[in-house]
């Protein structure tokens, strides 16, 4: 079943979908990878805070090619989502509303997904060109320095993405092997 | 006769090549992609295959890099022992040409010191690979490589006791391990026989064989019709969303090995499976 929904995520919509469920995104998100979650967690060590409100906000797994002339932002698709899970836990505990990545998550992050009705998606892999066209603004907000690992604010429209592992903690990735796979 | 060939002229292919690469996919990983999206049976799976259809479509018609990942440049060159260069350093006019395609070409910067992460924002060096051959020209292969797919590529330090039936258990825990993290429909480089380095770098250079050509060695052909089937009952499909279509092809390259060993390296490659060719 197809869903739009709106981004931040409130908790209601996010314990509405489930694993399998074809979803279109509007709204604001958030990126970060690898050398980004490493700040946040140095910040949150140090500071106790995080450079944008974490509350019901998406975190995107990605970090676009450059823009070209008068493009708000280069190719964006999904990068894998399994590098960043050794924060994701304590961010999803801080109120985080949701991932979106691709590739599979471990089991201390399925947990607290599920201990805080949350909710991963996947992006299609390589389709950064097609994503790139569903991303209506783009402004980085922090840690500049680090290029295309830089958190970026983006404003999106109708991005296509599915649900993985839903509140309850079905995976999809599991499930769907299963159906199809022939012994 | 000894052909000379000048370094601006290769630097200015490398960076075309990079470019160009990012952008178009070879027309043999196109028209098995297409044969792809009539064969999945899943229909999620058909709609990821679907939004990759037009992913190649947007990527070459608005100039935007098919993946946003544009790869480390990995660069295959044949130089014929006839060649001889002129006005400076071969390996450096590839890093240069490497460096104006990434800067100049809207390509992502994804190369970093491995231990500090300090990024040198040019993409640069590239991992080139040298063979000499008879002739008198430049024969290069420019294959960016992105790291999801990267990072889940195996090397497996067999028994010669393991035999073929080690081989295809190395692949298929390969794949599996690599599921949705690789981005499938993969295509999937095998490397056989040689020493731990030289399996890999065959590995890699499988990835670079047209995809709709099958090994000339006869039980290299047959294994590799034998895995794709194997890897398409696994159900990993699309995305990793459940379906048929979890490869488009197993290229197996082989070299004679030691008599105590059998190295098998499996370089897995997502469906952007991207190299340009040219020959100078």
């Amino acid at each position: 079943m197809d869903h739009h929904i709106k981004v931040p995520i409130s908790r209601e919509d996010a314990k509405s979908l489930s694993a399998g469920d074809y979803v279109y995104l509007t709204g604001t998100i958030y990126t970060a990878r690898d050398a980004a979650h490493k700040r946040m967690k140095e910040a949150l060590d140090q500071k106790g805070s995080l450079p944008f409100d974490i509350k019901g906000n998406m975190i995107y797994y990605m970090g676009p090619s450059p823009a070209r002339e008068g493009r708000p932002i280069g190719s964006a698709g999904p990068t894998t989502a399994s590098r960043m899970d050794k924060y994701t836990p304590l961010l999803l505990d801080m109120g985080m509303g949701g991932m979106i990545g691709k590739g599979k998550r471990s089991k201390e992050v399925i947990d607290a997904i599920i201990r805080n009705e949350s909710v991963y998606f996947a992006a299609v892999g390589g389709a950064g060109a097609l994503l790139s066209k569903c991303i209506l603004a783009s402004e980085v907000i922090a840690y500049e320095d680090l290029g295309t690992e830089a958190i970026r604010r983006l404003e999106i429209k109708d991005f296509p993405v599915v649900v993985v592992i839903d509140s309850k903690g079905n995976n999809l990735y599991e499930t769907a092997i299963e159906r199809y796979r022939e012994d | 006769m000894i052909r000379t060939v000048k370094i601006e002229e290769i630097t200015k292919n490398v960076k075309e090549m990079c470019i160009e690469a990012n952008h178009v996919l070879s027309s043999d990983m196109e028209k098995v992609f297409l044969k792809a999206v009539d064969e999945e049976t899943s229909p999620l799976g058909r709609q990821v295959l679907c939004q990759l259809k037009e992913n190649l479509k947007i990527a070459g018609e608005d100039m935007i890099p098919i993946c946003q990942d544009t790869g480390m440049a990995v660069i295959f060159v044949k130089i014929g022992q006839d060649v001889h260069i002129e006005g400076g350093n071969l390996t450096d006019a590839i890093n240069q040409g490497v460096r104006e395609g990434y800067v100049e070409g809207y390509l992502r910067k994804s190369v970093v010191e491995p231990v500090e992460r300090i990024n040198t924002k040019d993409n640069t060096p590239a991992v080139i690979h040298y063979e000499v051959v008879s002739g008198d020209q430049l024969d290069i292969t420019v294959a960016p490589k992105g790291f999801g797919s990267e990072n889940m590529s195996r090397i497996f330090m067999l028994k010669p006791a393991d035999g073929l039936e080690g081989i295809k258990d190395s692949i298929l825990t390969a794949v599996k391990e690599a599921g949705p993290n690789a981005c499938p429909p993969m295509v999937v480089g095998v490397g056989i026989g040689g020493t731990f380095e030289k399996c890999a770098q065959l590995a890699k250079q499988a990835l670079t064989r047209d995809i709709e050509k099958r090994s000339s060695v006869s039980y290299v052909k047959d294994l590799e019709s034998e895995m794709l089937e194997k890897i398409n009952k696994l159900g990993i499909g699309p995305g990793g969303l459940g379906g048929r279509i979890t490869a488009l092809a197993v290229n197996i390259e082989t070299y004679p090995t030691h008599i105590a060993g059998l190295p098998v390296a499996v370089n897995i490659c997502c469906h952007v499976n991207r190299h340009a060719h040219r020959v100078i």
